[in-house]
């Protein structure tokens, strides 16, 4: 059951990922992206994470995305026109993707260990375990993390306003 | 936990479950819609619907006909794919999270313990919130794509404002979760068995509905499909029954939001069970749609009776007001919560 609905939806990531570097339209772009985030949401749900699978969604595709597709509407974005792709771009593209790619399969396949699925049922994948860890586990990464975004926020805030 | 071959009774029940839901549902939706045109009405010394059927009680019917038939225009200068995309996305989305909302205990079959409710998740009341944060793209896609001042506006206002309100209502349903120790709808509710939410909860009751009033685009929050500035708001452009599924996905959403009330703060199904033993399985059943039902009564009166809020009194209520007062209700609920724990 598990397998098929596995390789459904990372199809579906990579199909939609691809999508979101190939459409000409900023709009659809943000929507395939939404598509990729959704579809990792369904991932973790296959590996039993249903916390982290709707957190996926509330935050990622609920929230971030939205303030994406908000500021793509209020700037009217419509098909971009292909810019002179730049000497950069045309002699190391390519070259600097394929090393990339070897690297992510080196690493990969370092890491197969013959197992193809982790089995969802044999952890813990709700709200309390996950509250377990991070409150108690990592509390200080944790802190330190929402300091950090803290802190984010202020100097958006700042950046934003000239005068306060 | 079901096993293998449960499976396709489970299948078949769970189907039939969501057939009879979906059926209600959507019956609920015409008869929403006939009731906030006949409260509507009286409150403003009217009649209402009246000519077809006994007190206009055919109109919904009518009105279903009438958007069936009627020509679908696509202007010409839309974005074509995802004009068609936003109203389904927005119908969909809106009938979703109805899933995994108990409207019941449970009812025996022939041997069989049902459980009425289509699916109860341990995250089910995230859910919710999952869904009905996506449902903002029907808005705000319909409004772009139809490449149009007026549907452009209202997507704009309708995300700004979803995204505002949405924190707060958040924030009010995370102090209900620190009450119950669960996201599971269904022990949310049988953890209200001695005492209803309501009062435990009385200001993260009225942040809750504030909020729910502003994430439904309803009066006095409607700024999005604001008549009087915006022709129509994000669905000016829309015709038929293409227009008519943003229309159903608004009433959906209302019965959602109160059906969310009526689990988190009212008890949900809880109240008064006697009889043999069908009637006391299908009671609960009945107070719960009463109780949605008043909710959807006190939607249509705030309707009737508020005026519109300006833009910029909408933003400023949402981030200097609701806001900051459901951080507050948060933080005095977990300190009691913690308290009581020592």
């Amino acid at each position: 059951m598990i397998a098929p609905l596995f390789y459904i939806f990372a199809g579906l990531a990579i199909v939609a990922a691809l999508s979101v570097v190939l459409q000409r339209t900023p709009v659809y772009s943000a929507l395939s992206l939404i598509l990729v985030l959704c579809s990792l949401a369904v991932i973790y749900l296959l590996l039993g994470a249903q916390f982290l699978a709707v957190i996926q969604v509330i935050v990622y595709a609920g929230a971030i995305m939205v303030l994406f597709v908000f500021v793509i509407m209020l700037l009217n974005a419509r098909q971009e026109s292909p810019t002179d792709h730049s000497l950069f771009a045309r002699r190391l593209g390519l070259p600097l993707l394929a090393v990339f790619l070897a690297e992510v399969i080196f690493v990969v396949v370092g890491h197969f260990s013959g197992t193809v699925f982790a089995a969802g049922a044999t952890f813990d994948g709700g709200p309390g375990a996950v509250g377990g860890l991070l409150f108690r586990n990592y509390v200080l990464p944790f802190e330190v993390t929402s300091i950090l975004i803290l802190v984010a926020v202020m100097g958006a805030v700042v950046l934003a306003k000239k005068q306060l | 936990m079901a096993t293998h071959s449960d499976l396709p009774l489970l299948l078949l029940m769970t189907l039939a479950k969501v057939v009879v839901v979906l059926g209600v549902l959507l019956t609920a939706i015409a008869y929403i819609v006939w009731m906030e045109r006949k409260v509507v009405a009286h409150i403003q010394s009217r009649w209402g619907p009246y000519l077809v059927g006994p007190h206009g009680l055919l109109q919904p019917l009518a009105d279903a006909l009438k958007f069936l038939f009627k020509e679908d225009i696509v202007p010409d200068e839309v974005d074509r794919p995802i004009f068609w995309l936003a109203p389904l996305l927005a119908f969909t989305l809106a009938f979703l999270s109805i899933s995994v909302i108990p409207f019941g205990e449970s009812i025996t079959i022939a041997g069989h313990t049902i459980p009425l409710q289509i699916t109860d998740l341990n995250v089910g009341l995230l859910f919710v919130l999952a869904v009905t944060s996506l449902g903002v793209y029907g808005v705000a896609l319909a409004g772009w794509s139809s490449n149009s001042k007026f549907p452009l506006f209202g997507g704009l206002r309708s995300s700004a404002q979803l995204i505002s309100y949405e924190l707060s209502l958040g924030l009010a349903v995370v102090s209900v979760v620190l009450i119950a120790g669960s996201l599971s709808l269904r022990e949310i509710v049988e953890q209200q068995r001695g005492l209803w939410n309501i009062c435990k909860q009385p200001l993260g009751f009225l942040l809750y509905f504030t909020a729910a009033v502003a994430e439904t685009n309803r009066t006095p929050f409607d700024l999005p499909e604001a008549e009087a500035e915006l022709v129509g708001g994000y669905h000016t452009e829309y015709s038929s029954f293409k227009f008519a599924m943003f229309f159903m996905a608004e009433y959906a959403n209302m019965v959602t939001v109160s059906c969310l009330a009526t689990s988190l703060f009212f008890g949900g199904w809880l109240g008064p069970v006697f009889g043999p033993p069908l009637v006391r399985s299908l009671l609960p059943v009945l107070w719960f749609a009463l109780k949605v039902l008043a909710f959807l009564f006190v939607y249509i009166w705030i309707r009737g009776t508020l005026p519109r809020f300006r833009y910029d009194q909408l933003m400023g209520f949402g981030w200097r007001v609701m806001l900051p007062v459901a951080l507050l209700n948060v933080l005095g609920t977990s300190l009691i919560v913690a308290w009581r724990s020592v």
